[in-house]
């Protein structure tokens, strides 16, 4: 491509004087490594594409689904079931050929982890699970990777910037040092989310890297910022390292490739967990009382088979109308179900059983529109 | 004493928006407060910042102190 192709492409943000012909110089040299296609993945990429970041990196082995497009607006209809990463690198690469874009549809590990990030200047969280979160960070805190960090629930998001030059420089678990375990706090499936509001905050990441790249402005470096869609709030808040985070990252790789970030949030292995095809029987062999432990005005609505309705916050209080001897709660899911099933194992021990549906309601739906009842 | 608090996320949802505890002398103390008054607070993780500076440990509350306590995100 000619300078004057270049010129021409770049030539709004060129003529800004602090940005300029070497600003764009270092976009066009830097490497960025976006993990998560989804909700802040997607506006991060579309921007850092159109500002010509030389070399972006995806990383997804997500695919493409209905409910994802009220807020991943990068994709369309026909995308459904195909590959985000790389249906996110096509249609990228059509907003700008002459940079490089490459596709990893691959879940990210500790293996993989410390081979690309390697290979990238900065890496930006898009992921949706905590266990990825600690485990990126960590990954940039050893191997000195500049880390942009977003991350939504329902109205609120929160951005920081994590430098990694040093030890002193600020990561992630010094404002949470230890993972939430799984179903303490409630991810987009199951809390919902604003499609606008990853669209906001994604935005705002891909503002951070390029102020980052380019050296221009105050990158929120040592700053969480937050935003509230729903009452236009901003806060935000000064973050300072403490010395005792330093001994919960690894070491060294060789430490970091043997943590089960998976496990440092999962909740304990329960045995009361059943699939969809354990349900469906479960129901026909009668005897049986299933509860939906959802808040009242919680989607899906079920209309497949009798169910009563206890949010579960009132379980306990309610537990005398469950009279068959089998029980099984189930929610969005599968993980408030879990708690429910332990109350509920509590109060009646071996008098009744009592069982979880594992992946909610939302798994049972889809396993039953894959295989006819 | 009343401190100004400001809640994030589900915190805001447990105490319905908006919470104000009276003659707290320092953090530890409106945690305290806080928790009696909303048991499910303990059942989440989050960072305290005392006028926008998230602190480490407990932290001398003067009358015009701003207080926010807000969870973890793991949504994206």
């Amino acid at each position: 491509m000619s300078d004057q192709n270049l010129y021409e492409r770049y030539h709004r943000q060129i003529i800004l004087p602090e940005f300029g012909e070497e600003g764009q110089r270092k976009l066009l040299k830097a490497k960025v490594l976006v993990i998560g296609a989804g909700g802040l993945g997607c506006p991060a990429l579309q921007y850092l594409v159109a500002a010509g970041i030389g070399t972006i990196g995806i990383v997804d082995d997500d695919t493409v689904a209905l409910n994802n497009l009220h807020r991943q607006v990068l994709y369309s209809v026909n995308d459904i079931g195909s590959s985000k990463a790389e249906r996110a690198a096509k249609i990228l690469q059509g907003l700008n050929p002459e940079i490089e874009i490459i596709a990893y549809d691959e879940r990210l590990n500790n293996q993989n982890a410390v081979i690309l990030f390697d290979e990238y200047d900065i890496v930006i969280d898009g992921t949706d699970n905590f266990s990825t979160r600690y485990m990126i960070n960590d990954a940039c805190v050893l191997l000195n990777k500049p880390l942009v960090y977003g991350a939504i629930s329902q109205f609120e998001g929160q951005v920081s910037v994590f430098r990694n030059k040093n030890e002193e420089d600020v990561n992630y678990r010094d404002i949470f040092p230890d993972p939430p375990k799984d179903g303490e706090v409630l991810n987009c499936a199951e809390a919902g989310v604003m499609g606008v509001l990853p669209g906001i905050i994604g935005t705002m990441m891909a503002n951070e890297t390029i102020k980052l790249i380019t050296g221009i402005g105050e990158p929120l470096i040592d700053q969480l910022f937050t935003y509230n869609a729903l009452n236009n709030q901003v806060y935000q808040l000064i973050l300072s390292s403490r010395k005792e985070t330093r001994s919960l990252i690894p070491k060294d790789e060789k430490e970091f490739l043997k943590i089960d970030y998976e496990w440092l949030c999962a909740a304990p292995v329960q045995q009361n967990e059943i699939d969809s095809n354990t349900f469906n029987s479960l129901i026909l062999n009668g005897n049986i009382d299933v509860i939906d432990v959802r808040e009242l005005h919680e989607v899906p609505s079920v209309n497949e088979f009798n169910h009563i309705r206890i949010p579960l916050a009132q379980l306990a209080d309610n537990s005398s109308s469950i009279k068959s001897e089998n029980v099984i709660a189930f929610c969005q899911s599968g993980k408030r179900s879990l708690q429910a099933a332990k109350i509920l194992s509590g109060i009646f021990g071996d008098t009744k059983k009592v069982y979880s549906l594992r992946g909610g309601i939302v798994q049972w739906k889809q396993d039953r529109t894959k295989q006819p009842v | 004493m009343s401190v100004k608090i400001i809640l994030f996320g589900k915190l805001a949802d447990i105490a319905g928006g908006s919470v104000s505890v009276d003659n707290v002398a320092d953090t530890d103390s409106l945690i305290n407060v806080l928790h009696k008054d909303h048991p499910e607070f303990t059942k989440t993780k989050y960072l305290i910042a005392v006028d926008k500076q998230v602190i480490k440990e407990n932290t001398v509350l003067n009358k015009k102190s701003t207080v926010a306590l807000l969870p973890p995100f793991s949504g994206g």
